[in-house]
């Protein structure tokens, strides 16, 4: 097959780019420039190129570019930034749930989707949330403690909208 | 058994205002918002994509290569054999340190020559417009091996017609220690203990694969941006590229981990060879699988202990073999084997020991440093033995440690005199003490604790002789900027350096800046490896920051008209002690410097202690700066039906000396206990005939979410190591007790010792059923 142009709408940003059928969504997302969107394995086993495909999260390893066409990609950089942090992101910072930060943006997109279903989860739904999600530096206690702490955080500032939700 | 965790010798410990505290860490936020640009991340104009051409046969003679094909694809730009590169070699057990001593004969080609020893020696490389290109462009590199006998394990390769895997014999290092007298040690023994213990090839699986790019400037300097421990590297690529030392850059880029893997050389040489020939931008970024095949895996060792010791359980020999297998090149085995070797007995007192130690050439991937660099190895072994040996006396484990533990004062087997605080006692009490009630057994389900105690060097071998620098210097404005060229790996580096230049100079942690890991531009600070960033580049910061404390404490001395005594800096002010109204904010008292020509900065060195080396005879003689010493108890459930191992409990106690950050502390332990875990229960990087049966995470599975229950800390504080306020190091020592923990464990859940790791169900059933059949044959 022929590339063909492929809409994707990134961060709230549209993008019209044209790809071969065999490039994935990692790739072209990469491609745009999201580099918070981190390639580990390249078939599914790590999470860290985790990303909200219209609201779900996917490895985008595992999408094809093609198949998001049209669809509306929130990575974690789309979550929050360093001035405006997402109270995940803040979260993650403030408890030593980052190390080396590679799995982080993955594991931040996997926690982001329990909270958008369960707003207070249990310690054992956290673990279970994240668990297609490889951390190899912190052993995820505090991962889960930084979930706990943004879960606790967004419920005290009540319900608001938070960036990167809908669109 | 309930324990009670031992009272602490008093510690007057000064308050500090920064260091201490649990203080975000600089580099956190911009990891969390996903802003941190890592190795891989780079793209340069016209830049070229590479890709390498590895061996899929572990020990053949290449009758055959043809490139040519290759080359002559539309697009691609360079195909590099070892024919384009005379005398490229990669010197492969030299860390890369300044100063450093250099081994003979341990040279790997950078693309094979004629023979390949591994799966997965690299043998060509290309560099082609895009990826795709490259991609295609190895697949029309033809190749013809003629295939040669392998060896596959160490044990088979020692014997006398063995196929070498590089002249004259497989023995890549070997090392002894005697100490004392070991036949009178035995004689005087109630009992001899003997036992052996297996471990794996294990690899490191940090998320970021190695990745790197590389330009040629317009001084005609290749610049590498790569993820690595050691930026020091450049002088080793350098003459594998064929040009001067200052012909190199390595600029280091915050690692997505490295526990030891991303130590040697990576992609630095693949990039500069390509830079140089195209004089175009290059990328090479590994795959996964390229990760897991061309890279180190940490050590298999064969460890047999045979300890004479007396009915109270004080040991009065220890006779140690080791046997390490070191894959198809030497890289830091030499080395790993002498931590081993080190560590061997324990961290007890044995004056009667031999220890003797050897390290294996195998046609399999290459070993080198992993996180405790040999030194979970040996504990594995000795906490083993420790417990069979409490076994076989009917005494507490605790009670069979404690009455042979190093105390300060002591020496350990080559030796050292240990000079700082030993708590051994101390954290494996407290170990114990917080798994709290012992789970009771379900049926077929089995619980069982497990204690190890350990030691673990930190800072480098002190005959290489290492150093640090790092640069200190306050702005006009009151800000700071530090530059070091420590490499951060995640665990906090760059972080800890700042917390500390923030407790000398009074300024928030916001108001400092740190540049670091770059060959070229960071004063050279040394590898982030040995568990020595801490110690060395924290006590040169310490010094540096010192340094400009003591300038604008002399000047201010001046304005106030008071002593240097009586001044204090805090919250970006120099104040007067007895009253903290009378203060000058920093930007104004730098400016008064700035105006008198006084020195804003200071480049501080920092020198470990320097020795000879050791007694080849003997193996006695100071080797390392200082140890951390700590403990971990671990309760399991063990499912007697299935074989399945679960982790219930897992409490980890360090002395840190002094906890410089203790949320990243707390991480360190946290996750070092979690790949000791691991490494006990699941992990193992199988080959067979030299073939990887795990090139990927589907296959080769590290702990998830829901594999172990979050290990609780315990940070103890001495005060009494030789890092900056005392500290020690935790890196590494974080890891080292954890799987020998887990394996005591099982053994006490089950009754029977698997004395192989990874504790699979396949394992546990067997020794089960040898057990039984064992109980039967009594009957």
């Amino acid at each position: 097959m022929r590339p063909k142009v492929v809409t994707l709408d990134v961060n709230r940003k549209r993008h019209h780019v044209v790809l071969a059928p065999n490039v994935t969504l990692l790739q072209a997302l990469r491609e745009l420039g999201c580099t918070d969107v981190k390639s580990g394995c390249e078939k599914g086993d790590c999470g860290a190129c985790a990303v909200l495909l219209d609201g779900k999260a996917v490895n985008s390893c595992l999408v094809l570019a093609w198949q998001a066409d049209g669809s509306e990609i929130i990575t974690n950089a789309g979550l929050g930034t360093v001035d405006d942090p997402h109270p995940l992101q803040e979260a993650f910072a403030d408890s030593g749930a980052v190390q080396c930060g590679y799995c982080t943006p993955g594991m931040i997109i996997a926690a982001k989707t329990l909270l958008d279903r369960n707003p207070h989860p249990t310690e054992e739904e956290i673990r279970e949330a994240i668990s297609g999600n490889l951390c190899r530096c912190t052993g995820y206690g505090q991962i889960v403690q930084a979930v706990q702490i943004a879960a606790e955080r967004m419920a005290a500032a009540g319900p608001v909208t938070v960036t990167g939700q809908g669109g | 058994m309930k324990y009670q965790a031992k009272p602490l010798p008093p510690i007057d410990l000064p308050e500090l205002r920064q260091v201490g505290k649990p203080l975000r860490r600089v580099d956190a936020l911009s990891k969390a918002v996903g802003a941190t640009v890592y190795a891989g991340d780079f793209l340069l104009p016209n830049m070229l994509h590479a890709k390498v051409f590895r061996s899929s046969e572990p020990s053949a003679r290449i009758k055959r290569l043809d490139v040519s094909k290759a080359k002559g694809l539309p697009g691609v730009v360079c195909v590099l054999t070892a024919e384009d590169l005379p005398n490229a070699k990669l010197t492969t057990d030299i860390p890369g340190q300044t100063g450093q001593k250099q081994r003979a004969g341990s040279d790997a080609p950078v693309l094979a020559i004629d023979v390949v020893r591994f799966v997965g020696e690299p043998i060509a490389l290309v560099a082609a417009e895009t990826l795709d290109l490259a991609e295609r462009a190895l697949e029309l590199i033809e190749i013809e091996y003629e295939l040669s006998p392998g060896v596959f394990d160490p044990k088979g390769a020692m014997q006398p017609d063995a196929p070498v895997v590089h002249e004259p014999d497989n023995i890549v290092a070997r090392w002894k220690i005697r100490k004392g007298d070991l036949a009178a040690g035995m004689a005087a023994a109630d009992l001899i203990v003997d036992n052996t213990f297996r471990m794996p090839f294990v690899e490191h699986a940090y998320l970021e694969p190695e990745a790197g790019v590389a330009w040629v400037d317009e001084q005609g300097v290749i610049n590498i941006r790569v993820c690595t421990q050691v930026v020091e590297h450049f002088r080793s690529v350098a003459r594998a590229v064929g040009v001067p030392h200052n012909k190199i850059r390595v600029r280091g880029t915050m690692v997505g981990g490295g526990f030891g893997g991303k130590e040697d050389i990576t992609v630095e040489i693949f990039l500069a060879l390509l830079a140089k020939h195209t004089r175009r931008p290059v990328r090479l970024a590994y795959t996964r699988e390229e990760s897991f095949i061309a890279q180190s895996k940490r050590h298999p060792f064969i460890i047999t202990h045979r300890t004479g010791v007396k009915k109270n359980g004080r040991i009065t020999a220890a006779e140690i073999k080791m046997i390490a297998d070191s894959g198809a090149y030497p890289y830091l085995s030499p080395y790993v084997l002498l931590y081993a070797t080190i560590m061997a007995p324990g961290p007890y007192r044995v004056d009667n020991l031999h220890v003797d130690s050897v390290a294996v050439a195998t046609n399999q991937s290459f070993t080198s440093a992993f996180r405790g660099f040999g030194g979970p190895q040996a504990c594995i072994a000795y906490e083993q033995q420790m417990d069979e040996i409490a076994k076989a006396l009917n005494i507490d484990p605790l009670e069979a440690r404690r009455i042979n533990y190093l105390k300060t004062g002591d020496c350990n087997a080559t030796g050292q005199v240990i000079e700082s605080a030993t708590w051994l006692e101390e954290t494996a009490s407290r170990a114990l003490e917080a798994l709290g009630e012992k789970t009771l057994d379900s049926g077929p389900v089995k619980v069982g604790w497990g204690l190890a105690s350990y030691f673990q060097s930190y800072g480098r071998i002190t005959w290489l002789h290492d150093t640090s620098r790092a640069w200190v210097g306050i702005e006009l404005d009151g800000t700071v900027v530090v530059r070091c060229g420590a490499p951060d790996l995640g665990a906090g580096q760059v972080n800890s350096l700042c917390q500390i230049v923030t407790e000398i100079l009074g300024v928030p942690l916001k108001d400092v800046t740190i540049y670091s890991a770059d060959s070229a531009a960071t004063p050279l600070a040394g590898t982030s490896t040995a568990t020595r960033q801490l110690y060395m580049s924290g006590n040169a910061v310490l010094q540096a920051a010192n340094a400009v404390r003591e300038v604008l404490l002399e000047r201010a001395q001046k304005h106030f008209e008071e002593g240097m005594d009586h001044l204090d800096i805090a919250d970006g002010k120099v104040f007067v002690k007895r009253n903290p109204e009378e203060a000058l904010p920093l930007s104004q008292l730098a400016a008064m410097c700035a105006a008198e020509g006084l020195s804003l900065s200071n480049l501080g060195l920092f020198k470990a202690p320097f020795t000879e080396g050791i007694d080849p005879k003997t193996g006695q003689g100071r080797v390392f700066p200082d140890f951390t010493f700590g403990a971990q108890a671990v309760e399991v459930a063990v499912d007697t039906e299935t074989g399945e191992v679960a982790v219930l409990k897992s409490v980890a106690c360090h002395d840190v000396g002094r906890a410089i950050n203790p949320a990243a502390v707390e991480g360190q332990i946290a996750g070092g206990s979690s790949q000791g875990l691991g490494y006990a229960i699941m992990e193992e990087f199988a080959l067979k005939e030299g073939r990887i049966l795990m090139p990927s995470l589907s296959e080769y599975l590290v702990p998830t979410s829901v594999d172990f229950p979050p290990t609780q800390v315990i940070i103890l504080e001495s005060g009494s190591g030789v890092g900056p306020f005392g500290a020690k190091g935790i890196g590494e020592p974080a890891l080292t007790p954890a799987p020998a923990a887990a394996a005591n464990a099982v053994a006490d859940a089950i009754g029977v010792r698997v004395r192989d790791l990874p504790l699979t169900p396949e394992r546990v059933l067997a020794a089960l059923d040898r057990a039984q059949l064992a109980a039967e044959a009594c009957v």
